[in-house]
């Protein structure tokens, strides 16, 4: 038989630390971050922990919120702009079982927003923290696979080759075909990987009031854009930088300006559009807006009537 | 008043109670024991105690249970784990020249002080099915007889590096200057052109498959190199720790090792005379190829060290050490499987756009050329 | 001599995390004065806010350097036992620095400003000054500010903001420091610029 038992501390404490990471990991984790937002945009090196999720699944704002947390905070996990996907869900029981975590949904209660891929919809406020999860934070890595020389286009400010790439772009296709991980210039310095949110995002990074912080755990970097700080997607001036727009409104709340999902209905090339913000969704719905398709929704499962 | 469908929490839970179900397998079939998987897959747990970076046969071998025997899924259970074991300081170097030897072979004498000991091996098995292993209760340990305990082994089994470098033959191994700690890449951020330390680190939990198809990448021409196995060994050799507050070796136990040394040719330069040069291969309990992969990739690693041209991927430390550790490759691939509707739809928008456009485009230009065919 | 050491944290989990959130809201809002350390007993010579940031921080993987004083005090056997830290007498070797806001030395391109490659690895600079508030007025921008802030605090030798913007000129590289007094802390990291003293 085996003789391994999780090791005990005094009186039967839980084997794990608050927000699992031990001490030393977060003050480690805790200098890397004060760094990133010294130098914003500027992707700092830290020591990142093997964590019992997969690589590649948000180890990297894991590791960031766990830093981060505290017993005032209501955390908000979202994925593809919903909290009810599987991997936001898998995450936000990560720190109710690990931190006791009070979580909500509601984007205006979270004081710690854990995203992957969006940024919701209602306008962030003073005092939030968005935590980013970021799977290549390098901007660069496309043009240029090796770590030894892009550290060196950063530390030189030589950003040539993204101009070039992006302008390749637009003629062959006559505009820059980037519509998500779209490449920012912060505080006027670095080049910036925004993570894969789509570009329809990149404005609401731009001087917000919000500090944003990155998290990239298999690549081992951290950085971060403090509130109030300039964000500028990377475009031309005879092809200035545009985000996406729908023809429809959202089927469910109506809504003409938020980012849209789109939901396959059948075979026959139907299809409907709603909201990836599901918080901002739900919301309008309370609020009395209706979309065109929102009494057919129930039907497709995609809401439910309730009782009340 | 509608609200959205969630299923996502409920979805999770019955993925754990089905992935339980699928690992039991048929339940008229007895549960396996952790001691049975320790002892009968040993180097099942050879590789997850790898690649999970942590000794540990009883772990490995609980990891391999939980894991349906997924190799990489288990590495990444001891992993996991190790990261929360608390650190008590560091062992001394172990002394694999005074490893307790089970096998010992060198290609590059037909003799030598302490012989060639072949041990337990598949090297000269042929590899037709034993049927009698169908049956739970039958083959006896040693069916052919042999009893290696009744052969004692030559005290003295000199690592056959250190005799080509008693002659000055072979690349010396000096320690950096300072003699530093070594880096732990568990801890802290790697940063490139990674030192020797980083890099063996690294090979030593990187992916076998991975490093057996580098090693053969240098052997068929991508790297240049000539290697000749000067040794392999493998055996049981002890840990020593010294207590802050003891300040002597205490000893902590035995750890079975496998250790490969492979001579290359090296022609020399101005400064130093022709000699031969060392790729070092060690790895925990018997996992030879593992050894012998890595230390064909450390020899081409040390390229740039020998002035060499690294044209060649296994030459490359950054390609070897980001693309080596198979829990983050296995993470960042099947991360793929995660929803990333919002970026397609982003995609799917500008395809349409881009095509809509150009059909009006080449609508225009038609209608701007009329009946230029006739 | 007897040193006697006072505690360090009471409850090292979440005391260090109000703390690092406070200092984190000072680096990313530069000029708005946090509270760190309510009700903190610092060993002599550290104010409480800059005890218990470097006990939030340091640890054997940061080296700190001291004003001598200060080094083979308390508050030097203090940081040793509750922190790790090794006391480093080179300046420009230290990750984390305390210094009092009126001595002339060392001086603030004394220390560590990062390398171009890794701008990260610069020494964080704990200035201890008479107060936060009450002083001449500098008014700040950069990021983290909306617009422009004023700060006034009190007890700078002559020449600390223009050794500040000279520092702010080396943008990316340069240390970041945070000011310090009784419980509370004011951050102005390298990308602060200062626009103006009154």
């Amino acid at each position: 038989m085996t003789i391994h038992q999780s090791i005990p501390g005094e009186d039967a404490k839980p084997a794990y630390n608050y927000a699992y990471l031990d001490e030393q990991t977060k003050r480690m984790i805790r200098r890397a971050l004060l760094k990133a937002v010294a130098v914003p945009g500027y992707q700092v090196p830290f020591g990142s922990r093997e964590m019992p999720l997969a690589r590649g699944w948000g180890t990297g704002g894991i590791q960031i919120t766990a830093a981060i947390i505290g017993p005032d905070d209501k955390l908000k996990v979202i994925d593809q702009g919903a909290d009810d996907t599987t991997n936001a869900v898998s995450i936000r029981r990560f720190f109710e079982r690990t931190a006791d975590a009070t979580t909500t949904e509601a984007t205006e209660e979270a004081t710690i927003i854990q995203t992957r891929h969006r940024i919701p919809e209602a306008p962030l406020t003073t005092g939030q923290i968005m935590v980013y999860q970021v799977p290549q934070p390098e901007p660069l890595r496309k043009l240029e696979p090796r770590e030894l020389e892009t550290r060196k286009m950063h530390a030189w400010a030589e950003y040539g080759l993204m101009q070039v790439k992006l302008y390749e772009n637009i003629a062959r296709f006559g505009e820059v075909t980037t519509t998500y991980d779209y490449p920012v210039s912060v505080n006027g310095r670095y080049v910036m990987a925004p993570s894969p949110i789509p570009k329809f995002d990149n404005p609401k990074m731009h001087m917000s009031p919000a500090l944003q912080l990155f998290g990239a755990g298999r690549e081992k970097r951290i950085y971060a854009v403090p509130p109030h700080t300039s964000v500028k997607s990377l475009d031309f001036d005879d092809h200035p930088f545009r985000i996406q727009s729908w023809t429809e409104p959202c089927g469910l709340c109506g809504a003409k300006d938020s980012y849209l999902d789109e939901v396959v209905l059948d075979d026959l090339g139907n299809r409907m559009f709603v909201c990836s913000d599901s918080h901002h969704c739900e919301t309008r719905r309370d609020q009395g807006h209706r979309g065109p398709m929102l009494g057919d929704a129930s039907t497709l499962h995609l809401v439910d009537e309730a009782k009340s | 008043m509608y609200v959205a469908v969630k299923g996502g929490e409920a979805a999770i839970l019955a993925t754990h109670d089905l992935v339980a179900e699928a690992r039991r397998g048929n339940e008229a079939v007895p549960e396996l024991a952790v001691a049975q998987i320790r002892e009968q897959m040993g180097l099942a747990c050879a590789r997850v105690m790898n690649e999970g970076s942590l000794y540990d046969p009883d772990l490995a071998a609980l990891a391999l249970k939980q894991s349906q025997g997924d190799a990489i899924e288990a590495a990444f259970l001891m992993r996991a784990y190790r990261t929360t074991l608390p650190r008590f300081g560091s062992s001394e170097p172990v002394d694999t020249a005074k490893m307790a030897i089970r096998r010992r072979v060198s290609a590059t004498f037909k003799d030598l002080p302490g012989g060639q000991v072949l041990g337990p091996t598949y090297d000269y098995t042929h590899r037709l099915f034993d049927f009698a292993l169908m049956d739970e209760a039958s083959a006896p340990a040693a069916p052919n007889g042999a009893r290696p305990s009744a052969q004692p082994l030559d005290a003295s089994m000199p690592r056959v590096p250190d005799i080509l470098g008693a002659e000055g033959l072979m690349e010396p191994e000096t320690p950096p200057e300072g003699d530093p700690r070594p880096f732990d890449l568990t801890r802290e951020p790697v940063s490139f052109p990674a030192d020797r330390d980083v890099r063996l680190q690294a090979m030593a939990r990187g992916d076998e498959g991975f490093m057996l198809g580098l090693g053969y990448s240098v052997q068929r021409g991508y790297g240049h190199s000539h290697p000749f196995v000067g040794e392999v060994r493998v055996g049981e050799v002890s840990v020593e720790f010294v207590p802050e507050e003891l300040g002597f070796a205490v000893d902590l136990g035995e750890i079975t090792l496998t250790e490969c040394q492979m001579v290359n040719q090296f022609a020399g330069s101005k400064d130093v005379p022709p000699q031969f040069t060392r790729g070092y291969g060690l790895c925990f309990g018997h996992s030879e190829r593992k050894a012998m992969s890595m230390s064909l990739v450390d020899r081409a690693l040390k390229a740039r060290d020998f002035g060499e041209a690294t044209e060649y991927p296994a030459q490359q430390d950054e390609f070897v050490l980001y693309h080596s550790d198979n829990v983050e490759a296995a993470g960042f691939v099947e991360h793929l499987k995660l929803p990333h509707y919002v970026d397609f739809q982003g995609e799917l928008e500008l395809i349409r756009r881009i095509r809509k456009e150009r059909e009006e485009r080449l609508a225009r230009e038609t209608q701007a050329l009329p009946e230029a065919a006739e | 001599m007897q040193v006697t050491i006072s505690p360090g944290f009471s409850d090292p989990v979440f005391q260090s995390q109000a703390a690092f959130r406070a200092l984190l809201n000072a680096l990313a809002e530069p000029g708005l004065v946090q509270q760190v350390a309510p009700g903190f007993a610092a060993p002599e010579g550290l104010e409480p806010a800059t005890a218990i940031a470097l006990l939030t921080l340091a640890d054997y993987e940061t080296p700190i350097w001291l004003p001598p004083a200060l080094r083979d005090g308390p508050a030097g056997a203090w940081l040793r036992f509750h922190c790790g830290a090794a006391l480093v007498d080179e300046p420009a070797q230290a990750s984390f620095a305390v210094i009092d806001g009126m001595t002339s030395s060392p001086l603030l391109a004394d220390f560590n400003p990062g390398t171009d490659q890794f701008p990260d690895r610069s020494t964080t600079v704990l200035v201890q000054c008479a107060a936060l508030g009450g002083g001449d007025s500098v008014t700040l921008s950069g990021p983290g500010i909306a617009g422009s802030r004023e700060i006034a605090p009190t007890g700078l030798r002559p020449g600390f903001w223009a050794e500040l913007t000279e520092n702010a000129e080396l943008y990316p590289l340069g240390i970041d420091v945070i000011l310090s007094h009784g419980e509370a802390v004011i951050g102005l990291p390298r990308s602060t610029q200062i626009v103006e003293t009154r």
